[in-house]
């Protein structure tokens, strides 16, 4: 009786057994049980994250946020989804109507279905295939599809302006993320997420903390978060790719959004925090959701910290800093990483953590040096613009057809 | 091994039926008075000018193609990090040498000005 879920999952497949159906009907009632379940807890996750947005948001900008409906505001999400329920649903016209209504349901299916792969406690988890990281990237990037079939079929300039820049985001910052979770991947020698997590006796953001920094930057991105927002930056583009959304399906964009956030905790915690260990939580699987959920919340707490602290980026400055300095970077350490691995085979556990992390350390060294010359460099073209030569002048691009 | 993928397959179908579902409440419950004015583009009031679907800048797709050339780079990585208590130091060493190259062809982009945005 040490594991609730265990027992009550044994009852049910005991009970199903009574009933005289075959094994492999029970193990395909059980299943979906299973998603049904999941699925609904990660929604009810989501509506709480409207609150813990807004409650979060409105902290950093100095304000109470939510408080009046119910104990410290938190029926204010149940609120919000009952007025999104009954708004109008605008279609824009000249929208492209199909690819139109199921840009929303991407996004949302998307995000919950990342959840299948993810194990929250030792015995629960949605599946345990041996492709798991790779599954991730793979469902990953179906959201980036949802966000062009936003864009295009609004029929908005705007849109259609919101959805090439998050494309282009998206797309240059999964090169330099992939290969980050590329690293835990070659430490735990398995892709499937279970193995990851249990590998973790010593927490791999230890054994590799350059390669949780750029998860961390890669996953801002891919959420279009600021600094990486341009895809919604409100003085330029008002909205980006949902501006011609109305009622529940901004909605579905919105709370796909603060899901997704989340599931980027969730997954920070799986790869680099050790996921749902903790003390005791071999034992007594269920504390291992507390850990799990107590690890995920706060990165996605980190994700809202850095969203609202730093101010937007351009559009260049963000394809320069994952394709000039994050890809060579992390490509560095990987290769760093695997050849270490290979020839500290055989030596106890925590020469091996210790080189690791010493290897972590140079690399970050060598980094700050590169970056401070760059930086000393960059303040001098500004304070005497004289001395420098333009290697790309900036053209203005004149033709009206064009947009950029 | 099956059962996985079982789960993995009923994750697919089900969860588009959330979203779906809370797409088909409103059209029972929210009002529905259309009307030109409305359904008009959004451009902060201005009436838009022109078509919206016409040639954009080709930078969008340098980037793409670069992109492309290493996501299959990662994909081919990943077996190659599972498979790696197998192999001997000759195949970390070959792997790597396989990054590297893709690292030359990320040189030659950045050398020809692929990378620049303006």
């Amino acid at each position: 009786m040490a594991d609730p879920v265990t027992f009550i999952a044994q009852w049910l497949r005991d009970y199903l057994t009574n009933l005289g159906l075959a094994s492999e009907w029970i193990s395909v009632i059980m299943a979906a049980l299973g998603v049904v379940v999941l699925a609904s807890a990660v929604l009810l996750v989501d509506i709480f994250l409207v609150w813990v947005e807004r409650k979060v948001v409105a902290r950093f900008q100095d304000r109470l946020g939510p408080n009046r409906l119910g104990p410290f505001g938190l029926f204010q999400p149940i609120a919000d989804v009952i007025k999104l329920l009954i708004k109008e649903d605008i279609t824009p016209q000249g929208a492209d109507k199909f690819v139109y209504n199921l840009a929303p349901i991407l996004a949302l299916a998307t995000v919950i279905m990342l959840w299948a792969v993810i194990p929250i406690s030792a015995t629960v988890a949605g599946s345990t295939i041996n492709v798991g990281a790779l599954y991730i990237v793979a469902v990953g990037a179906i959201g980036t599809l949802s966000i062009i079939m936003a864009g295009w079929a609004s029929h908005n300039k705007y849109a259609l302006l919101g959805a090439f820049r998050m494309v282009a985001q998206m797309i240059s910052y999964e090169v330099p993320m992939v290969i980050a979770i590329l690293i835990p991947v070659i430490l735990a020698k398995s892709m499937t997420l279970t193995d990851i997590v249990e590998s973790q006796s010593v927490w791999y953001i230890v054994l590799a903390p350059i390669a949780a920094i750029v998860f961390l930057i890669g996953a801002q991105a891919e959420l279009g978060r600021a600094p990486f927002d341009l895809s919604e930056a409100e003085s330029e583009i008002v909205a980006g790719f949902h501006i011609e959304y109305t009622g529940m399906k901004f909605g579905l964009f919105y709370a796909g959004e603060l899901l997704h956030a989340m599931t980027f905790g969730g997954l920070f915690a799986t790869f680099f925090l050790g996921g749902w260990r903790g003390w005791g939580a071999e034992t007594y699987p269920i504390l291992g959701i507390g850990y799990f959920f107590i690890k995920a919340m706060f990165m996605y707490w980190v994700i809202m910290w850095i969203k609202y602290s730093f101010p937007r980026v351009r559009i260049d400055q963000m394809l320069n800093f994952c394709w000039k300095f994050l890809t060579p970077l992390i490509l560095t350490v990987l290769s760093i990483t695997a050849i270490m691995d290979k020839l500290l085979t055989g030596v106890p556990y925590w020469i091996y953590v210790l080189a690791m992390l010493l290897m972590n350390l140079v690399v970050l060294y060598f980094v700050y040096r590169t970056v401070g010359s760059y930086a000393r460099k960059e303040r001098q073209k500004v304070a005497d613009p004289a001395k420098v030569r333009v290697n790309f002048p900036v053209k203005a691009s004149t033709t009206p057809t064009q947009v950029s | 091994m099956l059962n996985d993928w079982l789960f993995v397959g009923l994750m697919l179908v089900m969860a588009p039926i959330f979203p779906i579902a809370a797409l088909i409440i409103p059209r029972i419950l929210a009002p529905k008075k259309p009307n030109p004015l409305k359904s008009q583009t959004y451009e902060c009031g201005i009436e838009t000018v022109g078509d919206t679907w016409i040639q954009f800048k080709a930078q969008y797709y340098n980037f793409a193609l670069v992109f492309l050339v290493f996501d299959v780079e990662i994909v081919f990585l990943f077996p190659w990090a599972v498979a790696f208590n197998q192999l001997p130091l000759y195949g970390v060493i070959v792997g790597i040498l396989f990054i590297e190259v893709l690292v030359i062809g990320l040189i030659y982009a950045w050398r020809k000005g692929i990378l620049e945005w303006f």
